[in-house]
């Protein structure tokens, strides 16, 4: 049962894949609605055997609400046995339901998105691939199941990132996602050898049993902080923490669904779903849990002030996923793991909206993500416009959309725990602030006011992509939709708005498996994760309410200031002049590609330049070279001695045997 | 009945004056099919030589040598004469002097 909620997108991608290659040397493609199709059609099975066995948890004891299926053994050499098995349990039960549902919805939108790319066919087969790495790493019973999908994902997503691979742009955005990783998944392997000498076991309910029962040794205490700050390490590279988040907001460079599925909603919190799913590990370590904490504030707050000077809509909300995500470990590093998991549910749903509805944009703008040659799309594209807002109020936390109950209750941990301190919650607020501040510059830049697209050419239109700052890859490729011309923003097919409402449902009722005090959610994952640190002292319960209003008063302070700024276009422009520099800053995000090239790109070449020219062409090379050489002379001189005449071979021959036969006979004379 | 007996140092140094006569006949002659001769003479040589040891030490073990000896010269020099001939039908000569193809 299982092992069908990976095999069928696997099979989706076997398909998708053979029926392209069989197709690469004919001119006829398979259009997107069939391979699509095909491909939702996997995924959607996927999700409706996800709901069969969640429904079959949920009649389950909670004691006992696992279901496992052990595929094969997998490796078997003295000390270690490990099986392929795939575990369900509470926890990631929630993770394969989100990523199947939002995946299916996703995959449908595509259809629509993709119909007027070249290949869609590599694209859906790429796209059932990431889904099925996705689902095995949720699904994996042990870390090395799980790191086998932790890899398949990042794969997936240097693929899709660079999917079109003949812009040079892109495909270095997808170069950078990859290695930024590969330092990530270095800590992670780290930390899962140290899991296995520590603990001598790498599934997860053998270690949870270890750690929870036996007593540890101060030894193994001591490991514990290592390991939880190694893992981490992947964790800041998967989930685009600092400082390993610059490759995030470059994977914008893939198409936009790819953004919302992998970037936005399923990837990127596969960081999260490590550190909860290793609670009882953190836990042991406060030191680790602090860094956490810091990490995931520091991320949030970062991040926020950089979408607040982005002018391409995939960018703020590349920017806003990473500080979404600072907001989850920061969640996470405070105890509050269910909180964190909470917000990983309800930022799929509300950040998937947004990523669809900017796509929709972008889609109806014809490949225009330059917010200011937007505005006025309210008129043209009324349904996005619709579901866009609800995404809006959503990532904004203004109740009752989901998004608001999982950030109060995030802000609401870092305030209250005992494990947490106080500077962490004011970071927190600060970055509530900010969020509701740029994401309704986003939308009111989009949206309202006057259209400022009639007064663009499509001359401009080209010169504007040059201007793009190198770093700058969000662009869609200008032959996709070259067959549109310019022209009137036009609303987008069904195809794509069908999914973006569906969204927006679950992004303004999400909330509601997690309403503070008789939280369903917390609930249901009790048997994984016991409960909240304890509240401070001097923290009443109260005090709930209050900051619960406080911070819709935050977002609502944000989304004010928002419209006071953006809503006048001549306040817009003065303020814009008179903070040039500054805005300047964060338009290139704080320098830190830049920091990055100096402080480590330019020195790790400098060091490969010197070791290939002075070490290897110098040393190395002509040491094998002088080898060469020396064998050369010495065979010239060598050579004289073979004269190729018999007589003189056999007179050497009889000498030699006299010689022989003297010395045996008399000895040395 | 006293028949003479033929000393052994006799045999002995007819064999040796064979084997070396051999030996000249491989250094100096220049056409192979000569060597191949000569060194069936000193072949020969030491078999009278095993021969008369055997005899001496009384040790059949000697003239068992030589029969192994005898078989092997038959294919040696089977073997060589048709190399021989085939070298004589690609360079058109037996002489050693012209044939140096293996020179360094």
């Amino acid at each position: 049962m299982l092992s069908l909620i990976v095999l069928l997108p696997l099979l989706g991608f076997l398909a998708n894949g053979f029926w392209y290659m069989s197709q690469l040397k004919t001119e006829h493609k398979a259009p997107a609605l069939q391979v699509g199709g095909l491909a939702t059609g996997a995924i959607g099975g996927s999700f409706v055997i996800g709901l069969i066995c969640f429904f079959r948890l949920l009649a389950m004891e909670p004691e006992h609400r696992v279901i496992e299926q052990t595929l094969f053994s997998w490796i078997f050499i003295d000390g270690l046995h490990l099986d392929f098995a795939f575990r369900l349990d509470a926890l990631n039960s929630l993770f394969v339901l989100v990523i199947t549902g939002v995946g299916t919805l996703i995959h449908l939108y595509s259809i629509g998105y993709m119909s007027h790319d070249a290949s869609p066919g590599k694209f859906f087969a790429y796209l059932n691939l990431f889904c099925a790495c996705m689902l095995v790493l949720v699904l994996g019973a042990s870390l090395p199941v799980l790191f086998l999908g932790w890899e398949g994902v990042g794969l997936c997503s240097y693929l899709l990132i660079s999917f079109w691979y003949t812009d040079d742009d892109k495909a270095s955005a997808g170069k950078k996602a990859f290695i930024v990783n590969r330092v990530g998944d270095f800590g992670f392997l780290l930390g899962m050898f140290l899991i296995f000498t520590t603990f001598g076991t790498l599934d997860f309910t053998q270690l949870k049993m270890v750690v929870m029962n036996g007593a540890l040794s101060p030894a193994q205490l001591a490991a514990v902080t290592s390991i939880c700050l190694l893992l981490f390490v992947g964790c800041m590279g998967k989930s685009a923490q600092i400082p390993l988040y610059v490759w995030l907001p470059d994977a914008m460079a893939g198409p936009t669904p790819v953004s919302a599925l992998i970037h936005a909603a399923t990837m990127v919190t596969s960081g999260i779903y490590l550190v909860s799913r290793l609670n009882f590990l953190y836990t042991l370590s406060p030191d680790a849990m602090l860094f956490v904490a810091m990490i995931g504030a520091l991320t949030a707050l970062f991040a926020a002030s950089i979408a607040i000077a982005q002018n391409d809509i995939k960018k703020v909300l590349a920017y806003s996923t990473v500080s979404q995500l600072g907001y989850m470990f920061l969640a996470c590093g405070v105890g509050a793991y269910v909180s964190g998991v909470f917000h990983v549910i309800t930022h799929a749903f509300f950040k998937a909206l947004l990523f669809l509805g900017a796509g929709s944009v972008i889609h109806g703008m014809h490949e225009e993500q330059d917010i200011q040659k937007m505005g006025g799309l309210r008129s043209k594209m009324p349904r996005t416009f619709l579901v866009f807002a609800a995404g809006w109020l959503a990532i904004c936390g203004i109740p009752p959309f989901s998004g608001f109950f999982s950030k109060d209750e995030i802000l609401w941990q870092a305030f209250s725990s005992s494990r947490s301190e106080l500077w962490l919650w004011l970071l927190g607020v600060v970055t509530a602030l900010m969020t509701a501040f740029y994401m309704s510059r986003l939308f009111i830049l989009t949206f309202l006011g006057e259209g400022r697209w009639k007064s663009h050419g499509h001359a401009k239109h080209d010169k504007h992509h040059d201007n793009h700052a190198p770093h700058d890859h969000g662009h869609a490729p200008k032959d996709a939709h070259a067959h549109h011309g310019g022209g009137e923003p036009h609303e987008s097919p069904w195809i794509m708005v069908g999914p973006l409402v569906a969204l927006a449902v679950l992004s303004l009722i999400g909330g509601f498996i997690g309403i503070p005090h008789m939280s369903w959610l917390e609930h249901w994952l009790e048997p994984i994760i016991p409960g909240f640190a304890p509240i401070k002292d001097g923290v009443h319960h109260e005090t709930e309410w209050v900051l619960m209003g406080f911070s819709v008063l935050v977002a609502l302070i944000g989304m004010g200031g928002a419209f006071f700024i953006y809503g006048n276009r001549a306040r817009t422009e003065s303020l814009q002049n008179s903070l040039a520099g500054f805005l300047k800053t964060l338009e290139n995000k704080w320098y830190v590609d830049e920091i990055y090239d100096a402080a480590i790109v330019r020195p790790l070449r400098a060091v490969s330049v010197f070791l290939w020219k002075k070490i290897d062409v110098s040393i190395i090379d002509r040491t094998v070279l002088g080898f060469g050489s020396v064998s050369e002379m010495s065979g010239g001189v060598l050579r004289e001695s073979q004269t190729g005449s018999t007589q003189i071979y056999i007179v050497t021959f009889a000498i030699g045997l006299l010689v022989i036969v003297g010395y045996a006979l008399y000895g040395l004379v | 009945m006293n028949v003479p007996v033929v000393q052994p140092w006799i045999v002995l140094s007819f064999c040796s004056a064979i084997f070396f006569i051999g030996l000249a006949g491989v250094l100096i002659r220049r056409n192979i099919l000569i060597i191949i001769m000569c060194i069936e003479l000193m072949l020969n040589a030491v078999n009278l030589t095993l021969v008369t040891y055997s005899e001496i030490l009384n040790d059949l073990g000697g003239e068992m040598a030589v029969f192994f000896v005898i078989v092997v010269a038959a294919v040696e020099s089977a073997i060589g004469l048709s190399l021989v001939i085939a070298v004589f039908r690609t360079l058109r000569t037996v002489d050693t002097d012209s044939i140096q193809s293996l020179r360094g």
